[in-house]
């Protein structure tokens, strides 16, 4: 048996397991078997990604069943295995292995909790089938699955009315997405014949001139069918437009955050773009336009991330500027380098929201970064943690030296590679990437500074006043009103010393093979050669853009919340305007209620009001009842609304006809 | 099983059952009901297993000539296999739904859906077009007797609603029958489906025929007695009317419409795509704003119905046979959704969305077989209702991208309406003590649920099962359409590769590698538009 079936059918058995013996088989058993599960697929992929890197490996496909067969149209449940897999496969599984083992701490007290971990295996067998996918279909299963569970998961706390809304939203703005994926298959399909995703990537250069008319417009086949695959993209990876459910799922548990809505699931649409490269290749207006959506998000969050006080919200929106750089990078045709970034994001956004987990767990349960504050002495470990992740967030690096932390490796590579491109969609890339990294590290720093340094105040919060019994006024000077934060259990502990790594080492060590080596990628992705020379032959002022906008953006948190606290404050006073735009994340949410919520709802009811009981009923059937009524004595003795009166005639006239015909 | 007639045997069974009923007590009512329902089950399944995939088009024949021409002529191909499946799958359930909900005239409510079972395997399996006429139109009977007897309190209304919609389209069929006897010598439904009327004709006839189908179907704007009737029946009055019923109207265009007048199809299909993009829209907002649950599933029953007709009118294959997947998928789910209301309907007697609440915690099982149908409603991938939806719009966007977009909106409201559903019903705290109260759900509802929830997920898994049997029935159908099939409105050109890559640069030896992936995609040769 191909241990790619073990890797991706022993989360689903141990979801069942868990999920549909829950209280039979009770917590522990429940958490065993899908932590066990996970760390077998983790342990099994490994292997499978190192040799490709080693180049011992070989793309395969593993057939599983049939699935449809429609005339033409005919798709297979099958498990592809290549390098662009093999790098999914063990950052789907280290990252969910982890966030299992981090979950018997976090969620010890949960009365739920084979259903959680239910969910989360759940949630990972589903990610292995879309990275998995042969063709499209099958990537849309896998695509909808992490929907489903992401939608379970962000409503597990189904008793807060909050967590029930986040959830709907997050899965009803994804169809909008999945309308535009479930569109550019139909197109890819009306194309080229097939949903095979090798098929339909090789015969794409050869449509790349063609033209279709879709609703009435005529354009490129490419470009459109491309569009309508990025829209679906868009959806699952919350760029902008589609953004708006992504800070609304921090309503679920914050392992899943980090598993979720950080490390695999919200990538899944770089994935895509990825895997499809050389049919997105053949779409130069299509790319244009990734480029430029990938860009404008990657600013906007960051934007946004700067003035948020919830701490996983201020992740959450560095989530969604990180996902900018990874589309944009694609966009400019660099996708190894977009993959890369993928990559050590997970590590080291997985490890910034458990971080931010363990701090909620110290703090019992506060998430608001204004009532932290001197934390660093309390929970040391948790510290040392989330500075790696920061560093290696924030790209801190040196070129010369050749030394950096994850992100430095490959968010540099993405604003050089996007200044090399040298169109105007990559300069535009280039230099909202560099804003971007000068609010990453500035939003990045704020959190830091804002929840371990500084003076504790800790009191002001209505949860830590639950926990000590005390109002501000009692605890006087003590801000820390006497409470104790204490450093999490081993469980939560092990997957972050473990992530830390991976976000100091990742890129040093993969950064060779994911930039530079077409032999690495084997076909599996578009590469495009020239593109990486033309990398790293940028001027060192490109280089060095990077850390330059880093080092100002850590200038500008310490001087406005170590040195100069009263910072903040003038500058909302100033620019209260500005500010608020900012802080009520540029009206989005308020502004799609205004234009398709309301009007849905009040469509509806105008539809049923007005359009059914007053106009088809009225005319219809009640109408003619009227006519009847009033045009006929006879007739009211039909009206009699004795059903039995109405069959037998309906019975008789039928015989009466028929008898009549044939006789 | 050569000569044994089977079908006549799977008609006989409840016929038999319903006349035990009328003259029996209530609870051996029940148990005869659900016997005669199981044998005929049963007999569905070796029904099933003998037919042949890939022999005769029309199997199981069985012919008796009657008075005048009249024939009792039964048989059946894999379109009428699955949906005499489906009939006699849900007949079972039906019964237990009702097994304590109805405690007014059980003899006779329990005949009347054995009667409607007979009279439902005797409209697919006939052959004559006056025996289907018979069976078609007197199917509705007891389906009458059911609302208007065993109904809510505004059943009257309901059921006189039902009866003028129907009336209406029948008159018209029949008159059309009369006519293509006449023209075409013959009431035998299999030659009927290789005449060629003249197309001046057709149209008359495929509209006569359409006001029948329109209303089963419903589509919109026929659809308006659908809410109210699901409102007013029992449970199980609601499973067979979204199971079942609904389905004649999708069957009469898959075996009369579109084979007998393939040009007044095509001609027509205009109003079909009209009539389901307005269904889709605008019964998707409606659904949205619906405080009872039972309308709520209503008209989403409408708006999933109208991709049906979409699927049917795409003339190709992928519509046609999405088309039947979703008849069959809506056939289980929303009849699942019906219990799924008649689960908490027994327990508190009121369908306002609003009283209930947080069932997630007193009730864990029926929240996750709700999820699950919940989510093959809205079409989630490996779920039967993937499927259907994913084929027949796959199969229209062949046909107009136009009607595909608009139709394909459906799984954005679809979520929309159901999502909000199952939050105000299962997510939230509790907020009344009696629905904080109710059990959760029993073994014989558990025996309801179990064997649905098999079978969507085994159509949504692998469909095979159902799709090999009416294979060849559509292939012969859609070679009957091919003349007439509109052109595809996609249009697609092939045009020369454009001079500018993607990324105006060159692109070095990596070009080369991938010119060498395409090399085995250069004899796919650029289709032109028509498929």
């Amino acid at each position: 048996m191909h241990p790619i079936l073990i890797i991706v059918f022993a989360p689903l058995l141990a979801a069942l397991i868990a999920g549909l013996g829950n209280r039979m088989i009770g917590n522990v058993a429940a958490k065993s078997v899908t932590t066990g599960a996970l760390f077998l697929s983790a342990g099994l992929s490994w292997p499978i990604f190192l040799g490709f890197l080693g180049g011992s490996e070989s793309p395969e496909v593993v057939q599983v069943l049939k699935w449809v067969e429609s005339g033409t149209l005919t798709f297979d449940w099958a498990l592809r295995v290549d390098t662009l897999t093999a790098i999914m496969l063990v950052v789907i599984n280290t990252v969910a292995a982890f966030v299992h083992l981090y979950s018997w701490g976090y969620m010890e007290e949960d009365p739920d909790q084979p259903r959680f971990f239910a969910y989360l295996s759940l949630f990972t067998f589903a990610m292995l089938m879309l990275v998995t996918a042969d063709n499209l279909v099958q990537m849309f299963f896998g695509w909808e699955g992490v929907g489903l569970a992401s939608y379970l998961l962000i409503g597990f706390w189904f008793k807060k009315p909050s967590a029930g809304a986040a959830a709907i939203k997050a899965f009803v703005v994804n169809r909008v997405g999945d309308l535009g994926f479930m569109l550019g298959i139909f197109g890819t399909y009306l194309v080229f014949q097939t949903t095979s995703i090798p098929e339909i990537l090789a015969a794409a250069p050869a449509m790349s001139g063609s033209t279709i008319t879709f609703v009435g417009m005529r354009l490129y086949t490419m470009d459109i069918l491309c569009i309508l695959l990025f829209i679906g993209a868009m959806g699952k990876s919350a760029q902008l437009g589609l953004h708006t459910w992504l800070p609304d799922a921090m309503e679920g548990p914050t392992p899943v955050s980090a598993l979720i809505h950080a490390a695999t699931m919200v990538t899944a649409g770089v994935f895509m773009l990825c895997r499809l490269s050389p049919m997105f290749e053949t779409a130069p207006t299509a790319l244009t336009i990734v480029t430029i959506v990938g860009a404008a998000t990657c600013f906007f969050a960051a934007t946004i991330g700067t003035t948020q006080w919830d701490i996983k919200r201020v992740i959450a929106y560095s989530t969604c500027s990180q996902l900018g750089y990874m589309f944009f990078a694609a966009g400019v045709g660099a996708y190894g380098a977009a993959m890369f970034h993928l990559f050590t994001h997970a590590f080291f956004k997985a490890l910034l929201f458990l971080g931010a987990g363990s701090v909620n767990h110290a703090m019992h349960h506060e998430q608001d970064m204004r009532y932290y504050g001197g934390l660093r002495k309390a929970i040391p470990f948790t510290f040392y943690a989330m500075l790696a992740g920061t560093l290696a967030i924030t790209g801190l690096g040196v070129y010369h030296l050749g030394v950096g932390f994850a992100g430095f490796w490959s968010k540099d590579a993405i604003l050089e590679v996007a200044f090399a491109r040298g169109n105007g969609a990559g300069q535009f890339a280039f230099w909202a990437g560099a804003f971007a990294a000068l609010l990453t590290s500035f939003y990045s720093w704020r959190l830091m500074f804002l929840t371990f340094w500084g003076k504790p105040r800790w009191i002001e919060s209505e949860h830590i006043q639950h926990a000590v019994h005390k109002t501000p006024a009692q605890a006087g000077e003590d801000t820390t009103g006497g409470y104790h934060p204490h450093e999490s259990p081993v469980s939560m502990l092990i997957p972050l010393g473990l992530l830390a790594i991976g976000a100091v080492a990742a890129g040093q060590v993969f950064a060779p093979k994911f930039l530079d080596s077409a032999a690495f990628w084997a076909g599996s992705i578009f590469y495009n050669e020239q593109l990486i020379h033309a990398m790293h032959a940028v001027p060192y002022w490109v280089k060095y853009t990077a850390f330059i906008a880093m080092i100002v953006g850590f200038a500008g948190a310490y001087l406005a919340y170590i040195a100069r606290p009263d910072i903040p404050a003038r500058f909302v006073a100033t620019f209260g305007a500005l500010h608020n735009f900012v802080y009520r994340k540029w009206y989005f949410d308020e502004l799609y209620d205004a234009i398709f919520v309301k009007p849905a709802f009040w469509l509806g009811r105008q539809f049923w009001k007005l359009g059914d009981i007053g106009t088809i009923d009225r005319f219809g059937p009640n109408g003619i009842a009227w006519v009847v009524e009033r045009s006929s004595v006879a007739a009211k003795s039909l009206q009699s609304g004795y059903l039995y009166s109405y069959a037998l005639i309906m019975l008789l006239g039928l015989v009466a006809a028929v008898t009549y015909v044939l006789l | 099983m050569d000569g044994l007639p089977i079908l006549s045997l799977m008609m006989l069974a409840p016929l038999a059952g319903a006349l035990a009923c009328l003259f029996t007590g209530a609870n051996t009512a029940r148990w005869i009901a659900l016997g005669a329902t199981l044998v005929t089950l049963a007999l569905g399944i070796a029904l099933w297993s003998n037919y042949q995939i890939g022999g005769a088009q029309w199997q199981f024949t069985e012919r008796a000539d009657l008075f005048a021409g009249f024939a009792w002529a039964l048989g059946i191909d894999g379109i009428a296999l699955m949906l005499i499946m489906l009939s006699v799958f849900l007949m079972p359930i039906c019964i237990l739904a009702s097994w304590s909900s109805v405690q007014k005239r059980v003899g006779e409510y329990m005949a009347a859906f054995l009667f409607m079972e007979v009279l439902m395997i005797g409209t697919f399996a006939a052959q004559d077009l006056f025996l289907f006429y018979v069976f078609f139109e007197a199917g509705l009977i007891p389906m009458y007797l059911i609302i208007g007897v065993w109904g809510g309190d505004n059943r009257i209304y309901a059921s006189y609603k039902f009866f003028l919609y129907t009336l209406f389209g029948s008159v018209l069929m029949l008159i059309a029958m009369f006519w293509m006897v006449a023209e075409a010598g013959t009431s035998d439904i299999p030659t009927l489906m290789q005449y060629s009327f003249p197309p001046a004709a057709q149209t008359w006839l495929w509209l006569a025929f359409f006001a029948s189908f329109a209303v089963k179907v419903p589509m919109w704007p026929f659809h308006t007695w659908l809410p109210d009737a699901h409102v007013q029946a029992p449970t199980a009055g609601s499973v067979i009317l979204a199971g079942v019923l609904l389905k004649l109207g999708g069957y009469g265009f898959i075996r009369f419409s579109l084979p007998m007048f393939p040009e007044a199809s095509a001609e027509l299909a205009w109003l079909v795509y009209t009539l389901s993009m307005i269904a889709v829209v605008y019964t998707s907002l409606v659904a949205l704003v619906q405080a009872d649950m039972k309308k709520l599933i209503a008209y989403s029953s409408v708006a999933h119905m109208a991709i049906v007709t979409v699927g049917l009118f795409a003339f190709n294959v992928q519509g046609l046979e999405g088309a039947m997947i979703v008849m069959l998928s809506h056939g289980l789910v929303s009849a699942a959704l019906f219990l799924c209301v008649g689960v908490i309907y027994d327990r508190l007697h009121t369908r306002e969305i609003a009283r209930y609440g947080g069932l997630a915690i007193n009730m864990p099982n029926y929240a996750l077989f709700f999820l699950l149908f919940t989510m093959a409603s809205i079409g989630l991938p490996g779920t039967s209702g993937f499927v259907g939806e994913f084929l027949s719009l796959a199969g229209i966007y062949q046909t107009s991208s136009l009607v595909a977009l608009i139709c394909t909106t459906g799984i954005i409201t679809g979520a929309a309406y159901m999502l909000y559903l199952y939050r105000r019903v299962a997510f939230g705290g509790h907020t009344n003590a009696d629905a904080a109260a109710m059990p959760d759900i029993s073994p014989r509802e558990w025996a309801m649920m179990a064997p649905i929830a098999a079978a969507v997920l085994w159509m949504g898994v692998y469909p095979e099962s159902f799709l090999a049997p009416v294979r060849a029935d559509i292939a012969v159908l859609d070679a009957r359409l091919a003349a007439a099939a509109p052109a595809s409105d996609s249009a697609l050109m092939a045009g020369a590769p454009r001079a500018e890559a993607a990324n105006a640069m060159p692109h070095g030896e990596n070009a080369e590698h991938s010119s060498g992936q395409s090399a085995n995609g250069e004899t796919k040769s650029a289709k032109e538009g028509a498929h």
